[in-house]
């Protein structure tokens, strides 16, 4: 009997993707933006042969999952059924929706984003169980992203309620997309030009390091809502009595307190990680390179900041992925972004909208965190990562 | 003899009392923020109510990620759920990539408006630093410890009971703090699906251009996360010295 054993993670991702394609409802029909929908299954969503395709990709997914079988065979089958679910539900989309009318809407339903994560489980461990290499991670997220941006251009989710929703408002998604961005990397940039000296200061002065790292500490732990608004009263001071601070942008509402929050924020994860990292490094290492005469500077540069990079990487990708969630926030103080559409989404109780807002946020956080991982391995020499691991 | 920095936080505990039980004293202070007639003091509901709800939602949410995480922690570093344990590692990392307010968002079609989608959300997110910081206080017990447990003949829930739970608690209690300092800051946000917290006070001033409000509220949250988080360090600090390490 060696041949049949079950997977105690399979089965419970096979017995939620079985639930999800033939339980849960596989797409909702609304006849216009805001009223209730009607659940439709796979089989009435889908012409046929879509629909027998489709439940076929997802029942092979199930029976690899459900049976111990070879990481990459999971990986495969987890892709497949991935690939099928985002093409079904495009199909059903202009399948569900009558000819040339603009108010339907076709959304995925709950048996939709059941299977989507329990495929998702599965794509995860498969690739937990195959550990890639920090390069082949990088070329999976291209492909995925890929593959998506294949699908959204071909039009083949032009159906889905959240592209209805973007195609009524595609300047706006740009502008506010840029503004997230800018507002995210912005933020770190500057966080990283003050952070990495005053962390360097810090590893010197071991007086300043406690007082400063416990104020933001402190910071730290101000939540965003309220620092944001906490910083209009000092900002909109500023703007009204400091001449040409007006004129440069700086304003008690919008983009200005947003970007000063946020670089608040940065600074903590920065400044701890380059002490920390520079703190790591070897007194061989600084004990050599002083006994062949080296300047302090000449220290600082060769010797203390090459092997504290990796350390100071990671916190930056910290600071990176908890600003593109921060920057959400913003929207509420007139600083635009994704949280635009997440809050108006809230407002108008249009799922769809907010949608709209969360997804590139999370997608953008995602891929963010995979690439700087990647390349924190790349960066971290061998000893250590096997240190490390 | 209590330290400069202990007295310090009782008198700011004691100012932040005394703002909840009579926000009026304060009013000369706020009143150069606002327009000539615009009210001074949050108007709409009384501050301290809204203190008591915001922090019963971050308790109840706290309490119960708490509950799961360690449980499932247990579960995952037990030899017969040692499938799960690499998936969860990285399950966590990818559910730390969520920003608060997408789950939150998120949650208000299957839940509705009000306390359930914030109660949801903060659980959601809770869970992860305390599952997280549980997963490494047990994974990284010395091995020499946990080879004398065995040896001493203790059986696998005693060693759960007996040392490999106390011995992991100080971690495990710095996630909750995590957890807890993450939770208040985002039910702040909850105010924005129509949650009652003090979200509410911030997002009136916000939108009723009322500068007073976005500081008092801005100011009491910020205040209760910092004390909070200094708290649950000290105790982590006693509790970590009575186990005499």
């Amino acid at each position: 009997m060696r041949q049949l054993r079950f997977d105690k993670l399979g089965a419970i991702i096979a017995a939620l993707a079985l639930g999800g394609a033939f339980i849960a409802p596989f797409a909702t029909f609304r006849a216009n933006r805001i009223v209730a929908g009607e659940a439709k299954t796979i089989v009435e969503s889908l012409p046929q042969p879509w629909s027998a395709a489709v439940l076929l990709v997802i029942l092979v997914g199930v029976l690899v999952a459900a049976m111990r079988s070879p990481a990459i065979l999971r990986l495969v089958a987890a892709f497949a059924a991935l690939a099928v679910l985002a093409l079904g539900i495009g199909v059903a989309a202009s399948h569900l929706t009558p000819e040339g009318n603009t108010y339907a809407r076709v959304s995925p339903a709950s048996g939709f984003w059941v299977m989507l994560f329990a495929f998702g489980l599965l794509a995860a461990d498969a690739l937990t169980r195959l550990r890639p290499a920090p390069f082949m991670r990088i070329v999976v997220l291209v492909a995925v992203l890929a593959f998506v941006g294949m699908l959204l251009l071909s039009g083949t989710w032009d159906g889905l309620s959240i592209l209805r929703e973007y195609a009524s408002r595609v300047d706006t998604f740009w502008a506010e997309a840029r503004k997230h961005v800018t507002l995210a990397l912005g933020s770190l940039v500057a966080a990283t030009i003050v952070g990495i000296p005053l962390g360097i200061l810090c590893h010197r002065v071991a007086r300043l390091r406690d007082g400063l790292l416990g104020v933001l500490n402190a910071i730290q732990t101000i939540p965003s809502i309220a620092l944001f608004g906490i910083l209009i009263a000092p900002l909109g001071w500023i703007a009204a009595n400091v001449p040409g601070a007006a004129t440069i942008g700086i304003r008690g509402i919008g983009v200005a307190p947003a970007f000063v929050a946020l670089f608040l924020y940065s600074l903590l994860p920065v400044v701890a990680n380059t002490v920390v990292g520079l703190a790591g490094v070897p007194r061989d290492a600084n004990d050599a390179a002083r006994g062949i005469g080296m300047t302090d500077w000449q220290r600082l540069v060769g010797i203390e900041f090459p092997l504290a990079f990796p350390v100071i990487l990671t916190g930056i990708r910290i600071v990176l992925v908890q600003n593109i969630g921060l920057a959400t926030i913003a929207a509420l103080i007139g600083g635009g972004g994704f949280g635009v559409f997440v809050f108006q989404g809230v407002g108008q109780t249009a799922m769809d909208l907010v949608l709209l807002g969360a997804v590139p946020t999370v997608v953008l956080a995602f891929a963010a965190a995979i690439v700087l991982d990647a390349v924190i391995e790349m960066a971290t020499p061998n000893t250590r990562q096997a240190e490390a691991a | 003899m209590p330290k400069l920095s202990t007295l310090f936080r009782l008198g700011v505990f004691l100012v932040l009392l005394a703002f909840l039980l009579q926000p009026q004293w304060f009013e000369p202070l706020l009143r150069p923020l606002v327009q000539a007639n615009a009210p001074v003091i949050y108007n709409q509901g009384s501050l301290l109510q809204l203190t008591l709800l915001h922090l019963r939602t971050v308790a109840i949410a706290v309490s119960a990620a708490a509950m799961v995480a360690l449980a499932l922690a247990i579960l995952v570093t037990r030899e017969s759920g040692a499938e799960f344990l690499p998936l969860s590692r990285s399950l966590v990392n990818i559910g730390q990539t969520f920003p608060p307010v997408a789950v939150l968002a998120l949650a208000v079609p299957i839940f509705g408006f009000g306390e359930k989608p914030t109660l949801i959300a903060l659980f959601l997110y809770g869970l992860l630093p305390i599952f997280e910081n549980a997963l490494t206080g047990l994974t990284t017990l010395p091995p020499s410890v946990m080879e004398a447990a065995r040896g001493a003949g203790m059986t696998g829930g005693q060693r759960l009971l007996k040392v490999e739970l106390p011995l992991a608690m100080p971690v495990i209690l710095a996630g909750i703090r995590l957890s807890v300092v993450i939770s208040l800051a985002t039910a702040t946000i909850g105010s924005t699906v129509a949650a009652k917290t003090l979200g509410e006070v911030i997002i009136a001033g916000l939108q009723s251009n009322n500068l007073a409000f976005v500081v008092q509220g801005g100011l009491i949250v910020a205040t209760l996360a910092v004390l909070l988080h200094d708290g649950l360090q000290a105790a982590e600090r006693k509790l970590a010295a009575r186990m005499g390490r």
